[in-house]
């Protein structure tokens, strides 16, 4: 015998149901007045440091449809590549925005600021890149994934640099449609599946 | 600076499976490839934070928020309470909870819901709440009715509660529901089952909690929920080759 090994395990996910909007962005799904607003609805405010970049995409099911019902989660770094919340950070940055697809088109945009590369352990440095968490109807855990961006140096990610099949990474860039502004799909199974990380 | 300790690994055999055809919604929303496992960095270790001037005084009172005080909420009164914890058994302190949920008769206060049981009033269906430094949290609703949904032909979902909680890292983000003890439709739920593993869904069902209720008021349940862990060693954050 040996020592027992005390450690608990993570609470079990379940989906976020197809009614997410309630607990989580009330205004959007039409219950006004419990919240004064809607949590992370921007994140970023007046004043941020760094280049203002709006993101527009939709998520498509393994038919190619887009989700109606989702929402998503986004996470980053400020314009230096600090971390909201760390020592030298970006006031204006809260680095947290909810926002959902669209009820009728499908389509999100989320409007921030482009991060700058982060540092990570034993000198990894990260090209610049929002996290995103991905929870809806029919998902039964939330997928995380990143968008980078088609107008940075990409070539040296530890994480880009993991994806075996070199075509699949494109399915984590955004691409450049204007001044400040990308394009960013995320298709959650078949041709061209996004990858999602486990990480 | 917050702790950069790196996540533990998710137990993702433990968790539900992505595609499991009973779910319908599940099967074009599912991933078919594998993940690509790494060990988390900065961006997954960090997460945001939401302090005590979030809250508003009634917002873990779901019998009363919706109408601000002025009226009840229809229903059951529960009291819903627990702790937030972490795989190394710590607790978590100042996260933020958020719970959404179904009224009396088993009806969302939401755009999309088109179910015939008819809408409270004075009920929202949406609270919040922040752990204190033992990591505890409670809410005070009403239970909510089981309901039909568009899955197979007489699908019911058994009585549950969303519950989408924070902890300090990005990598730690949860959304899942609690069950009430002693609910027959939690066993013929394709939701639920989705947890192949029944000793982990069974850690879904909040056990009625005599204890904690209060005599000619309120009866209450009990929900502990796990998040992910650190890994706990000295040997972080040294330069390769030191």
């Amino acid at each position: 015998m040996v020592q027992p090994l005390e450690a608990l395990v993570e609470t079990p996910s379940q989906t976020a149901g197809p009614y997410v909007h309630i607990g989580c962005i009330p205004s959007f799904a039409g219950l006004d007045g419990v919240y004064p607003e809607d949590l992370g609805k921007s994140p970023i405010s007046e004043g941020a440091k760094g280049e203002i970049i709006s993101i527009t995409g939709a998520i498509l099911d393994g038919t190619g449809w887009a989700l109606r019902d989702a929402m998503i989660e986004s996470w980053q770094a400020d314009a230096a590549g600090i971390s909201p919340g760390d020592d030298g950070a970006d006031p204006k940055v809260t680095g947290f925005c909810r926002f959902a697809t669209d009820k009728d088109s499908g389509d999100f945009t989320l409007r921030t600021v482009k991060p700058g590369p982060v540092r990570g352990r034993n000198g990894q440095v990260f090209a610049p890149h929002i996290s995103l968490w991905i929870v809806a109807r029919g998902i039964n855990i939330g997928l995380n994934t990143r968008i980078y961006f088609d107008d940075e140096d990409n070539s040296a990610d530890p994480l880009l640099a993991r994806i075996e099949q070199r075509p699949r990474v494109d399915t984590l860039i955004a691409k450049t449609t204007g001044a400040g502004s990308y394009r960013f799909d995320i298709r959650l199974q078949g041709k061209g599946e996004t990858v999602f990380l486990d990480l | 600076m917050t702790d950069r300790a790196a996540l533990m690994p998710r137990r993702r055999e433990l968790q539900p499976d992505p595609y499991v055809p009973d779910y319908k919604t599940s099967v074009t929303r599912s991933p078919a490839l594998p993940l690509l496992s790494m060990e988390s960095t900065p961006s997954e270790e960090t997460g945001p934070r939401f302090g005590h001037s979030l809250l508003g005084p009634l917002d873990n009172d779901l019998i009363r928020n919706f109408s601000e005080g002025k009226a009840l909420a229809i229903g059951e009164r529960i009291r819903v309470h627990g702790r937030v914890l972490d795989e190394t058994g710590r607790p978590v302190p100042q996260t933020l909870v958020e719970i959404w949920q179904a009224n009396a008769g088993g009806r969302y206060r939401h755009i999309k819901d088109t179910y015939f049981a008819p809408l409270d009033p004075n009920f929202g269906g949406c609270g919040r709440t922040i752990t204190d430094d033992d990591g505890r949290y409670e809410f005070m609703t009403i239970r909510p009715g089981a309901y039909p949904w568009p899955n197979r032909a007489n699908d019911w979902r058994p009585m549950h509660i969303h519950f989408s909680v924070f902890g300090h890292a990005f990598g730690q983000r949860l959304i899942t529901q609690m069950y009430f003890q002693g609910d027959p439709l939690i066993d013929l739920c394709p939701i639920a089952a989705t947890i192949r593993d029944r000793s982990q869904l069974y850690r879904l069902v909040a056990p009625l909690d005599m204890q904690q209720s209060r005599g000619m008021d309120y009866l209450a349940y009990r929900f502990d929920i796990v998040l992910r862990g650190r890994r706990q060693t000295m040997f972080e954050n040294k330069p390769e080759g030191m």
